[in-house]
């Protein structure tokens, strides 16, 4: 079988015993992979299992701390991008690096113009160029639109043809299908398609399994920076991909605390966000959380699960739709308001939203809840600062003093400090929105335990995640989410690929079209 | 393990310089009063009468304006903004101050055959609400309608400095006596009276001061002005209510330019259209050289008032040594890009030190 293989689809790149460390965790791990050129290389694990580290090494973004990479046989290092560019590595990012008040052209050409003399630049080229590789695509864009003027789809196909400017042999696509309509991903498997016959060799990472079952021809599964399974996609089916996504052995989840859970706390009906490509972001959506319970909101990347805690918390003025806590209603329309009723947020990213970097410790820790320590007009310092040291204790965030800004602490403790902020305005209910990205093992494990402790004392939490092993370990009660309505309910407990079929509704609609 | 390796080796490096370090942190943190003494020694030395009583009393009446536009703009710029419009509402409030003095507000419009004429204190507290008025109109501009405050204030800077000319069709008002009938004889005191020896307007600095500096310390208003420099997403978030804290700060900006415009009438008996013109370039540069940060989110209004006092004694010093007024632009232009660079030098000391600690 292997013989065959090699035939029909030769390998391009080749990383033997690939290692990488960053400073606190090991994101790869002895890894050997093969890419194979004329064929689609499927890469797939949850958030954190490495695929967005080994995708950056090949492109050049990231270098290997330990073992080879081959290309064509020969052993090579890339410097960077730009050095793997030369060598014929193009990667598509999942955030696309296009400039919206450029041409389609002059985006193509960015960074390595086509020019006369080196200064003036070639206009008529660079628009046959582009011209004709929108032809290879098979794409009806004009090489002179505004690029802000494209859908998404066709901006991604710019994009991919930027890498094919480049004369990439390799292209790496990181979640290409994620903002795209169904006949848009329809267009983009098309173009994969015809570029496999020509011979380039496809590194294809995504979330959306049925996706990558129908698309990929070679399959590499990535858990805890090691791979954990490779072979060639004939008869591998979700449970299969499921199985070493996850493993047999759990992480360091905490057992569910048995405790009596109370009545409804907070209820959410007919949420709807409209969405600027038309239809809805958030359509329709009911929920409810009762005391003490965790309920886990599970979707893939864009299914509105943000977005919901978003309306919630007041940050989409033209949503619509009802709150309720403890079955009274919810009218107050500010961020402040909300947080006297009983809502506390912590935000997906920390940095942009949940904390002020510059401010120190104390600071960020009070600055929802500064109405406690005020008497008239004073704010006294003294209870504020007693009161933060309660807080770093409580939640055992580790640090040499409060004086200090926040921003010198490591992720998962400055994750403690937003969650110490929010706790301090004492919450009915908790939104968290992955409330474990960009944090260690160790520091997950201890917010994870928090979680269950605050459940304990009848806290209501409704955490929303990508991560289909934590939703399956965490939580009371588990939600999905897609295409901004809720596609599935299931008890503690339910089976992985039931949670994920109900994620990816949308594969029969695209397999139609 | 890495970890500790790299721990072991910042000690290492940094360990045997360590007490070096920290007197050279504590010394850029003070840059702004080591930067005071400094200009204040050398003149003291360098120009004959710069230490008399009589200079000192000038000087500080100089820097009194040019501190109460700057504990403004503080305000406004920990909170991520930048208000260009202070000048011109401190030429306007001058002229508004004025003409209540010379006329009060003639009732003829309404048909009527008097005015109303108005004492000294009715008349402050008329231009004080002009001031706040502008400012609140800056705000609305910046919140409600999302203009960028460049932009927003930059627009109030031409279309004040324009009423301001209106209202007198570009002439001064001249000899702003006051009528002891009305009780507003009494206007000459807040630019040219003294209190315990010191100047009225420095006590308004000095009062406007105090409050201020209690306000960004020692309430949550302030500290929520610093939350929405530092990051107005984060703020929003965590319950600040943002658009109120913006329309608060370039309302009290307003009024300090209020204070500056009835103090430069009272001081001059006359009110120019043209007075204040270029203040608020002044006002941003007190500020920055106290160490306010223009991406918001970092400032005191010590640092502020420090700040002030170094611009003042290098404008005066400089001419009371002859130096020539096109030298002295240079020389305050070199000053402002001196402090930046070494508020960027200080900054990466400082987060050095503490990733240093953090380590241990």
């Amino acid at each position: 079988m292997s013989d065959a293989s090699d035939e029909a689809h030769p390998i391009g790149l080749k990383i033997r015993n690939g290692s990488k460390i960053y400073p606190g965790t090991q994101a790869l791990k002895d890894v050997d992979f093969d890419l194979r050129m004329g064929a689609v290389n499927v890469l797939v694990g949850e958030n954190g299992a490495g695929k967005s580290t080994l995708m950056k090494v090949i492109a050049g973004v990231e270098q290997l701390n330990g073992g080879t990479i081959e290309l064509d046989g020969v052993e090579v290092t890339f410097a960077d991008k730009s050095d793997a560019a030369k060598h014929g590595v193009g990667i598509v990012f999942q955030e696309l690096n296009l400039f919206p008040n450029l041409t389609v052209a002059e985006n193509i050409f960015v960074g390595h113009e086509k020019t006369r003399g080196g200064i003036h630049i070639d206009r008529r080229a660079q628009r046959a160029a582009a011209a004709a590789l929108m032809k290879r695509l098979e794409q009806d864009i004009d090489p002179n639109a505004p690029l802000g003027n494209l859908r998404i789809g066709q901006q991604q196909i710019v994009e991919i043809a930027k890498a094919l400017a480049e004369n990439a042999r390799i292209l790496i696509l990181d979640e290409p299908t994620s903002a795209l309509s169904a006949t848009e991903v329809e267009v983009l498997f098309r173009v994969i398609n015809d570029l496999k016959k020509q011979g380039v060799g496809i590194v294809y990472i995504s979330h959306r399994l049925e996706e990558l079952i129908r698309i990929g021809d070679y399959i590499t599964v990535l858990r805890d920076g090691a791979i954990t399974g490779s072979r060639s996609m004939q008869g591998v089916d979700i449970p299969w991909i499921v199985a070493n996504m996850i493993g047999s052995a759990s992480k360091d989840f905490p057992k569910t605390v048995g405790h009596d859970m109370g009545g409804e706390v907070f209820r959410v009906e007919n949420i709807c966000l409209p969405s600027p490509a038309g239809g809805y972001a958030v359509d329709h959506m009911s929920l409810s959380v009762r005391e003490g319970e965790i309920v886990g909101l599970y979707g893939l990347m864009g299914a509105g699960r943000s977005e919901l805690l978003e309306c919630i918390m007041a940050q989409h003025p033209n949503s619509s739709g009802q709150l309720f806590i403890s079955g009274k209603p919810l009218k107050e329309r500010s961020v402040a308001g909300r947080i006297r009723r009983g809502l506390a947020l912590i935000p997906e990213d920390r940095k942009r939203d949940g904390l002020v970097q510059i401010m120190t410790i104390r600071e960020n820790l009070t600055l929802s809840s500064l109405a406690d320590f005020t008497r008239g007009f004073h704010l006294s310092l003294k209870a504020e600062a007693t009161k933060a040291a309660e807080f770093v204790k409580r939640m055992a965030i580790k640090i040499a003093s409060l004086e200090h800004p926040v921003s010198s602490l490591s992720g998962g403790n400055q994750q403690k400090v937003v969650i110490g902020k929010a706790l301090m305005t004492r919450p009915k209910i908790l939104l968290m929105d992955e409330p474990s990205r960009g944090i260690d093992i160790g520091a997950k494990a201890e917010i994870f335990r928090t979680m269950r402790k605050l459940a304990a004392d009848g806290l209501g939490i409704l955490f929303v995640t990508s991560d289909l092993e934590e939703v399956l370990a965490l939580s009371d009660r588990i939600l999905v989410m897609a295409n901004g309505r809720l596609t599935g309910q299931f008890p503690a407990g339910a089976s992985a690929a039931d949670v994920v079929s109900a994620a990816t509704p949308n594969l029969n609609k695209v397999e139609l079209s | 393990m890495s970890s500790t390796d790299a721990a072991g080796n910042v000690k290492t490096v940094i360990g045997g310089h360590r007490s070096r370090t920290s007197a050279l942190l504590l010394l850029l943190h003070m840059r702004t009063f080591v930067a005071l003494i400094l200009v204040f020694t050398f003149f003291a030395i360098a120009a004959p009468n710069f230490l008399t009583m009589g200079n000192m009393l000038i000087i500080s009446k100089h820097v009194a304006l040019n501190a109460l536009l700057a504990i403004g703009m503080t305000f406004v710029i920990i909170a991520g903004g930048i208000d260009l419009s202070v000048g011109s509402i401190v030429g306007l409030c001058a002229m508004v101050a004025g003409y209540l003095v010379l006329y009060g507000i003639d009732l003829g419009f309404l048909g009527l055959a008097y005015s109303i004429q108005f004492n000294t204190i009715e008349i402050c507290m008329i231009v004080l609400v002009v001031g706040i008025f502008i400012g609140w109109i800056n705000g609305l501009l910046i919140t409600k309608l999302n203009v960028a405050p460049f932009i927003a204030t930059l627009g109030t800077l031409y279309v004040a400095r324009g009423a301001a000319l209106l209202f007198s069709e570009g002439r001064t008002f001249p000899n702003l006596a006051g009528n002891p009938e009305y009780g507003s004889d009494t206007f000459r005191i807040i630019g040219s009276g003294t209190l315990l020896g010191l100047p009225v307007s420095v006590w308004i600095m000095v009062a406007v001061a105090l409050i201020a500096a209690y306000l960004a310390t020692r309430t949550p208003l302030g500290r929520h002005i610093y939350a929405v420099g530092g990051n107005e997403r984060g703020a929003a978030l965590s319950g600040v209510r943002v658009d109120r804290i913006k329309l608060f700060v370039y309302m009290f900006s307003g009024l300090c330019a209020a204070f500056v415009g009835l103090i430069i009438s009272s001081q001059l008996q006359a009110s120019h259209p043209a007075t204040g013109e270029t203040f608020e370039l002044n006002a941003i540069a007190a500020a920055v050289l106290g160490g306010t940060s223009m991406s918001g989110g970092r400032g005191r209004i010590a640092g502020t008032i420090v700040g002030a006092f170094v611009i003042g004694i290098l404008a005066d010093g400089l001419i009371m040594m002859g130096v020539s007024s096109f030298w002295q632009t240079v020389i305050k232009g070199l000053v402002i890009i001196a402090a930046v660079v070494v508020d960027q030098v200080q900054q990466k000391l400082q987060a050095r030190v503490v990733l240093q600690q953090n380590a241990n």
